[in-house]
């Protein structure tokens, strides 16, 4: 009967749920107070109404765009056409293929050295103090500057081919690996990695503070072996926390533009570089293709976000 | 152990080193290939973000502007969203806490592209007053999430209390609620600053180029063959976020890393 507590991540490291209140059964008799419902009402609506706009607006106009609505031009029929042109567009198959390679492999990697890295200090203390202050200044370093300060490591001309010629690797810029601006789009993977490690070990963490000491001393006492502990003990407890995190970071890393746009090519590029690029086309019978590429994103997106809710309520259940 | 201890040394350095070649751009004069450190240091860079040619001054301006803005709405209209989410149990209310995060996981390009028809149409697409508009779109989920978790534990018998002791509406939140909720408030206006200070696509989009907050700079920067005015630009962008991480990093320990989940900078 009792609803479970709020899923954010952000409740995520209180160890025990709040007792359930329920303000409204407390009236004050001297001042008249609202209908419950209406007071609720009341204090949803302004956000309610940014997330309406938002969904009516932009995702709604970015739906009916794609099947062929114009709203500056008075001739327009409703259409199919832009899906069926994605469908035989090399460009949006190649670009299909770049984002997932690109989005599954950062989040599989931050994911892998996130957990480890939460793992590997969750006991220690001073060293956690220090790791968790780098994780959270890494964190406010914003994606444009990380792109940055990749392309300045990574490029043929970057600090990392400097080193393979002073060790005598490389002889030239041209004989180090293309990193950046490379068809693979390691430049890309690098950079999600770099800024999505820290959250994913920073949410690990979190999870590993809630009484896990106490799990993990007790099952030391019944005899478990490290690799056991590990095994049974903290890797279930980490895992719905790093699964549902690594959903946001799997939409971010399909959805985001300046990253492969500043490290990428532009073909083939990742989804949204290949919707902005459409859209900027001075060729406006490309708009519904940009839109149809934009609604592809987007439900790309909101199939995570369901996983992601249904991760994190799950989580919410634990009795942990 | 030696293993931990080499991971936990490689993770660190993992970490620092892309900011390496930044802070030495930022402060080089010439660095041709294939030298290791650069041939002559200068303070051309940092100079550059104090010439009017560069903008930089300007980007400053509008995106501390911009960013208090948004940070001020984001709040005011997350903070009742919250307490509804947080502090009463009503039916719907996990399609509402769903629906709140949409706008934080479909992509701002999505959302962008298709939003500008209304921009234009009410003539607020190449306007700072169009570009916070926008950006509340990630910032007031955000901003209702977090508040929603500070709301779902606080203890409302002390509302409860100052109202059976004479105080009025408003006396009862400036006095009881906000110093109660004054952490969770602080994280939460930092980051949806921090948020508004890293956007990049939305404002493009909406502020057509007009709007030069200080990502746009960066991102021609970067586009441009002067890496030394680039890297001074990125060391200008981050030393913010980092100064006010830094301070707000008691508050952070408290709440741990959860609460910086769902910002996407």
């Amino acid at each position: 009967m009792a609803a479970p507590p709020p899923i954010t991540l952000s409740t995520a490291s209180r160890s025990t749920p709040p007792p359930l209140r329920t303000p409204a059964r407390a009236p004050s008799r001297r001042r008249l107070q609202l209908p419950r419902a209406l007071r609720i009402t009341i204090l949803l609506a302004p956000a309610g109404l940014v997330v309406g706009v938002f969904l009516v607006g932009g995702v709604g106009q970015a739906l009916a765009q794609s099947f062929g609505y114009q709203p500056f031009l008075s001739d327009w029929s409703w259409s199919a056409d832009a899906y069926r042109a994605l469908w035989h567009d090399p460009a949006v198959r190649a670009s299909i293929w770049l984002t997932l390679r690109v989005a599954v492999l950062s989040t599989a990697l931050s994911a892998t050295f996130g957990t480890m890295a939460a793992l590997a200090i969750h006991r220690v203390g001073r060293g956690r103090r220090i790791v968790t202050g780098l994780f959270q200044g890494n964190l406010a370093v914003p994606h444009l500057v990380g792109a940055l300060c990749m392309s300045l490591l990574l490029a043929q001309s970057g600090l990392l081919s400097r080193l393979s010629t002073a060790i005598g690797l490389t002889a030239s810029p041209a004989a180090f690996p293309q990193l950046t601006q490379d068809g693979f789009g390691w430049g890309i993977v690098a950079e999600y990695v770099w800024k999505e490690t820290p959250f994913i070990g920073v949410v690990a963490l979190a999870a590993l503070s809630r009484g896990v000491d106490e799990l993990d001393t007790a099952a030391r006492m019944l005899g478990a072996r490290p690799w056991q502990r590990a095994r049974y003990v903290l890797v279930p407890l980490v895992t719905p926390v790093v699964a549902a995190a690594s959903a946001l970071v799997l939409a971010f890393a399909v959805g985001s533009y300046e990253i492969p746009s500043l490290l990428g090519r532009p073909y083939p590029a990742t989804l949204p570089v290949v919707a902005l690029q459409y859209y900027r086309d001075t060729d406006l019978t490309l708009r519904p293709q940009a839109m149809a590429v934009a609604v592809l994103v987007a439900a790309f997106s909101t199939v995570l976000l369901a996983t992601y809710f249904a991760l994190t309520s799950r989580l919410a259940r634990r009795p942990v | 152990m030696i293993a931990r201890r080499s991971f936990i040394v490689l993770l660190l350095a993992g970490l620092a080193i892309p900011l390496v070649p930044l802070l030495v751009w930022a402060l080089s004069g010439q660095w041709r290939y294939p030298a290791l450190v650069p041939q002559q240091g200068s303070l051309r860079g940092i100079r550059l973000l104090g010439a009017p040619a560069t903008d930089a001054v300007q980007g400053v301006l509008t995106s501390t502007s911009i960013g208090v803005a948004v940070t001020v709405l984001a709040c005011a209209i997350g903070l009742p969203a919250g307490r509804a989410i947080g502090a009463y149990r009503f039916r719907g209310r996990r399609v509402v806490q769903f629906l709140l995060l949409a706008p934080v996981i479909v992509p701002s390009i999505a959302v962008a592209l298709g939003i500008q028809v209304f921009f234009v149409r009410y003539g607020l697409s190449d306007t700072p007053a169009g570009v916070v508009l926008v950006q509340l779109i990630p910032t007031v989920p955000y901003a209702a999430t977090l508040l929603a978790g500070a709301f779902a534990n606080l203890d409302l018998d002390y509302e409860r209390q100052a109202r059976a002791l004479g105080a009025g509406p408003v006396r009862v939140f400036v006095s009881v609620t906000l110093p109660l909720l004054r952490p969770a408030l602080t994280v939460t206006a930092l980051f949806t600053f921090l948020i508004s200070w890293s956007e990049y696509i939305l404002t493009l989009l909406i502020g057509g180029g007009e709007v030069k907050t200080l990502p746009l700079l960066l991102f021609a920067a970067i586009g441009s063959s002067d890496r030394t005015a680039a890297a001074a630009l990125g060391l200008l962008v981050i030393a913010p976020p980092l100064v006010l991480v830094l301070a707000a990093s008691r508050l952070l320990a408290d709440r741990s890393g959860a609460v910086v989940g769902l910002a996407r900078l």
